[in-house]
C-alpha cells in the first residue's frame, strides 16, 4: 500500500492506538492535517502550542498512557518547549510531533525553521529529525517505545514538509531496534533481600514514596508492604494519591511546604525507603542535614538517581513495581520462618505512638474564624473537596494555591492528582484540566488556579468551550503573584516588588464568560458551598470561579530554601516549631 | 591540561552512527557541567557505530554520574571506563614551528629526540608531527615554546587498556586504535 509520509505518520500513530491529539496546524505541517480528516483519532485544536503540550501532560498523567500532540515548525515549535521540559522533570510521557520546513531548506534560515531537535535536546528523552518517509512508521514506533518504557518521559519526533508529502510503502515494524536503549525491568535480588533485612531491624522505618510508584502502577504493591509491615508512608508533591491520605499509615506531603508529622518523621527515621522519588531539593532541603541519621534503601528504574543526590546504603536499580512484589515475597518468606514469638506485638508500636503525637501537637492548620470574615484560600479548597467524590481529578497551578491544594485536599486514588511538580510551570492548570477531562470524561475535574497562573493560559478555555469540555476552575484570587509575595515578606523585608496583580483586572467572570464559560464570583465564606454547588451541577460548560481570597495567608509549614528540614517553621498558631 | 596529577578519567563511548549524536554527548556534558579536557571521535570497524574517547574532568563530577547519565542517551551502545593507571593513552599533535637558519638545527634535534616526523617545510619554519602520551606532547609543546610556535592542532588523546600480561588475553576496544582522528577539543 502506497502512503505519503503525513499518511503513514497518521496510521502510524493509529496503530499505536492514540484516541486524541492536541494541536494547532501551520505551513511546515499542514500535509500532515490533511489525512486528520479521514483519521479515528479526535483532534482537539488549542489556541497555543504550550496549551498542547500541557494538555497531553494532563492526559498522560491520568491515564498513564502517552500525551500526543502536534504543531508546526519554528514558532508552534518554541511555544511547546516549556511542555517538553515540564514533562521531561516530571517523567511524563508526550509524543510531540513538529513540522519542519523541507530537507533542502533545513539550515538555510528558512521561513519559520528552528533547529527543534538542537533546541528540545535536553529537554527531550529522546528526539528524532526524520529524513525518510520511509523511516516513518519504525521512528513512530520507536518514539512511542522511549516514551512509555523506562523512566517515562517526553520524545519529540521533526518532520520535514517535504518528507510528508513524499511516498512510501506502508509497513509496521515487528521489531524495535535500540541497540542503546535498555531499560532495567526487576531489580537485583541480593539487594531485595538486603533491602528486606535492613526492613526487618529497623525501628523508625519511612516510605518516602515519589512519582515512581504512580508511573510503575505500584500502588497495590505498597499499599500490600505497608499492611505487612505498618510503616508509614509519606507521599511527595508527584506521589500523592499514590498512597492513600485515609490511611492511619499515611503521613502526607514532606518537604517545603510539607506537614510538620511527614518532614520530622523523615528527620528522625532510621531507615529511610524511597521509592520512585529522586530526593529533590524541594523535599531534602539541606542535603547535609537531610534524614541524618537514615540509612536508604533506594529503588527506582534510573540507574542515574541513585546515588545522584544521597548515597544509598541499598542501591536498587529497578521498575517500582517489579521490585516491590519481590520485595514483599522475600518478606513474607521470611515472617514464615521466624519463630511465633517475634511475631504478635507491633514492633512499630512506639514509632507509631511518637508520630500520633507529632500528628496530633502539629496539624495542617489555618484561621478557621478568621476575625474579619475574609475568605481563606485553604478553606475553599476544603469546600470543594467536600464537594466531591474520590475519583475526582484535582489539577492545580503553581504558587501557594497548588501547595494549599496538595495539603487540604484527600487523595484516596491514584491518579487522581495533576500538577506540575519539577519544573513548576505557572499556566499548566488550565490545559492540564482540559487534558484530564478529555482523558476521563467520566470523572469531575477540578483545577485549582492562581490569579497569576490563570492569566497565563486561560485562554485554552475556549477551547475547551469549543470542544465540549466541562473542566471546572476555581481561581485562588489573592491580587498577588502570592508565592513570591510570601517569600519578598519572609525573606525580603517585606519589600514588595512587582508582585501585586490586582483582583479586579481583569474581570474573571466577564472574561469566562466571553471564553463560553459560566463565570461566578464569590467574595463571603458563606457563599462558598453554595456557589460550589451550581458549578458541579453545570455539566455542559466550563466554570470559573473567581474566590477573592484572603490577601496575606501564608503556606505553613515551610522550610526555608537550602535550610534543614529540623529548621521547618509551623503556622505561628503552632508557637515554635521543633519537638 | 595536567597529565601529571590524574584528575582526568577516561571513557571509551561506543555510540550508534548516527546524525546528531556527537552533539548529544557534547549537550549533556554542558547541561549537567561536566567538564570535558578532550573528545575524539572516529567511525570503528562496524560502520553502524562510532567510537567516541572522551577525557573527562572528574573534579568537575562524580564519574559515576558521568557514566549513568551518558548511559541513558538512546544512541549510546556502551560505555567502558578506562583507569589512567591501566590504559595506553596516545594523542597526536601538528605544530609549525619558527625555525630560521640558526635555530633549525637545534629544532630538529628535538624532533628527533621525541620521534617525531617533519612534514612541512618552508625557508623560516617547520610543520612538525608528533605522537605520543599527551604528557610527551606536552613535553615537546614546552621545549619548543621558546622558538615560537606559529600553529598547533591536537587530536585530544585516545586510549586502550593495557594487555594483561598474566592471563595473555587481549581485551580489545575494538576501533579506537584504528581511527582516523577527526575532533579535537582542547
Ligand atoms: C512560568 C513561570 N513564571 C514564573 C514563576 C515563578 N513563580 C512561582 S509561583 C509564582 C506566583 C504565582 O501566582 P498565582 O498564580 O497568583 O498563585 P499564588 O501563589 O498567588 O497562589 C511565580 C511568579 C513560575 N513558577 N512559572
Ligand atoms: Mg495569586
Amino acid at each position: 500500500m502506497q502512503l505519503t509520509g503525513a499518511q503513514a505518520l497518521i496510521k502510524s500513530l493509529e496503530t499505536e492506538g492514540v484516541e486524541v491529539i492536541f494541536g494547532l496546524p501551520g505551513g511546515a505541517i499542514l500535509p500532515v492535517y490533511d489525512p486528520i480528516l479521514d483519521s479515528s483519532i479526535r483532534h482537539i485544536l488549542v489556541r497555543h502550542e504550550q496549551g498542547a503540550g500541557h494538555a497531553a501532560e494532563g492526559y498522560a498523567q491520568v491515564t498513564g498512557r502517552p500525551g500526543v500532540a502536534m504543531v508546526t515548525s519554528g514558532p508552534g515549535a518554541t511555544n511547546i518547549v516549556t511542555p517538553l521540559c515540564n514533562a521531561y522533570m516530571d517523567s511524563t510521557p508526550l509524543v510531540v510531533i513538529t513540522g519542519q520546513v523541507a530537507t533542502g531548506s533545513i539550515g538555510t534560515d528558512a521561513f519559520q525553521e528552528c533547529d527543534t531537535t538542537g533546541i528540545t535536546m535536553s529537554a527531550t528523552k529522546h528526539n528524532w529529525l526524520v529524513s525518510s518517509a520511509d523511516d516513518i512508521p519504525r521512528v513512530i514506533r520507536e518514539a512511542f517505545h522511549v516514551a512509555t518504557t523506562g523512566r517515562p518521559g517526553p520524545v519529540l519526533v521533526d518532520l520535514p514538509k517535504d518528507v510528508s508529502n513524499s511516498m512510501m510503502e506502508w509497513y509496521w515494524p515487528s521489531e524495535i531496534d535500540l541497540p542503546g536503549y535498555r531499560p532495567p525491568a526487576g531489580g537485583d535480588s541480593a539487594s531485595i533481600r538486603e533491602a528486606a533485612r535492613l526492613i526487618s531491624e529497623a525501628s523508625r522505618p519511612v516510605i518516602y514514596a515519589g512519582g515512581g510508584v504512580l508511573k510503575s502502577r505500584a500502588t497495590a504493591a505498597l499499599a500490600k508492604l505497608v499492611e505487612m509491615t505498618g510503616i508509614p508512608v509519606v507521599t511527595t508533591l508527584m506521589a500523592r494519591g499514590s498512597f492513600p491520605d485515609n490511611h492511619p499509615r499515611c503521613l502526607g506531603m514532606p518537604g517545603m511546604h510539607g506537614n510538620y508529622t511527614a518532614v520530622t518523621a523523615i528527620q528522625r527515621s532510621d531507615l529511610l525507603i524511597a521509592i520512585g522519588s529522586r530526593f529533590d531539593d524541594r523535599v531534602t532541603g539541606k542535603v547535609a542535614a537531610f534524614a541524618p541519621d537514615a540509612k536508604v534503601i533506594h529503588i527506582d528504574i534510573d540507574p542515574a538517581e541513585l546515588g545522584k543526590v544521597r548515597r544509598a546504603e541499598v542501591p536498587i536499580a529497578g521498575d517500582c513495581r517489579l521490585v516491590l512484589e519481590e520485595l514483599i515475597t522475600v518478606l513474607e518468606e521470611t515472617a514464615r520462618q521466624a519463630s511465633p514469638a517475634s511475631r504478635g506485638d507491633n514492633p512499630l508500636a512506639q514509632w507509631h505512638a511518637e508520630i500520633a503525637r507529632w500528628q496530633a501537637r502539629y496539624p495542617l492548620t489555618y484561621d478557621r474564624q478568621p476575625p474579619d470574615g475574609v475568605l481563606k484560600p485553604q478553606y475553599v479548597v476544603e469546600c470543594i473537596r467536600d464537594s466531591v467524590d474520590d475519583d475526582t481529578i484535582l489539577v492545580a497551578g503553581v504558587g501557594q494555591h497548588q501547595m494549599w491544594a496538595s495539603q487540604y485536599w484527600r487523595f484516596n486514588k491514584p491518579n487522581t492528582w495533576v500538577n506540575s511538580g519539577g519544573l513548576g510551570t505557572m499556566g499548566f492548570a488550565v490545559p492540564a484540566a482540559i487534558g484530564a477531562k478529555v482523558a476521563k470524561p467520566e470523572a469531575t475535574v477540578w483545577a485549582i488556579d492562581g490569579d497569576g497562573c490563570f492569566q497565563m493560559t486561560a485562554q485554552e478555555l475556549i477551547t475547551a468551550s469549543a470542544e465540549g469540555i466541562p473542566v471546572k476552575i476555581a481561581i485562588l484570587n489573592n491580587a498577588y503573584l502570592g508565592m513570591v509575595r510570601q517569600w519578598q515578606e519572609m525573606f525580603y523585608a517585606e519589600r514588595y516588588s512587582e508582585v501585586y496583580l490586582s483582583p479586579d483586572l481583569p474581570d474573571y467572570v466577564r472574561w469566562a464568560e466571553a471564553m463560553g464559560c459560566v463565570g461566578f464570583r464569590v467574595e463571603a465564606p458563606e457563599e462558598v458551598s453554595s456557589v460550589i454547588e451550581k458549578a458541579n451541577e453545570i455539566d455542559d460548560r466550563p466554570v470559573v470561579i473567581d474566590f477573592r481570597t484572603d490577601v496575606f495567608e501564608k503556606v505553613y509549614p515551610m522550610v526555608p530554601a537550602g535550610a534543614s528540614n529540623d529548621d521547618i517553621i509551623v503556622d505561628p498558631a503552632h508557637g515554635e516549631g521543633g519537638a | 591540561m595536567g597529565s601529571a596529577t590524574i584528575r582526568h578519567h577516561l571513557l571509551s563511548v561506543l555510540v550508534e552512527n548516527k546524525a546528531g549524536v556527537l552533539a548529544r554527548v557534547a549537550n549533556l556534558f554542558s547541561r549537567r557541567g561536566y567538564n570535558i579536557f578532550s573528545l575524539a571521535v572516529a567511525p570503528t570497524d562496524d560502520e553502524r557505530f562510532s567510537r567516541i574517547t572522551i577525557c573527562v574532568d572528574v573534579e568537575s563530577a562524580p564519574l559515576e554520574q558521568v557514566v549513568k547519565q551518558l548511559d541513558k542517551l538512546v544512541n549510546v551502545v556502551e560505555i567502558t571506563e578506562l583507569d589512567p593507571t591501566e590504559a595506553i593513552e596516545a594523542e597526536l599533535m601538528l605544530i609549525t614551528l619558527e625555525a630560521d637558519r640558526e635555530s633549525r638545527s637545534q629544532v630538529i634535534q628535538l624532533v628527533d629526540v621525541f620521534d617525531g616526523r617533519i612534514v612541512d617545510v618552508s625557508p623560516d619554519s617547520l610543520t612538525i608531527m608528533l605522537a605520543g602520551t599527551p604528557s610527551d606532547l606536552d613535553h615537546f609543546e614546552d621545549l619548543v615554546g621558546p622558538y615560537g610556535i606559529a600553529g598547533l592542532q591536537r587530536t585530544g588523546r585516545v586510549a586502550l587498556h593495557k594487555l594483561d600480561r598474566s592471563r595473555g588475553r587481549l581485551h580489545t576496544v575494538s576501533g579506537i586504535a584504528a581511527s582516523s582522528g577527526k575532533a579535537s577539543i582542547k
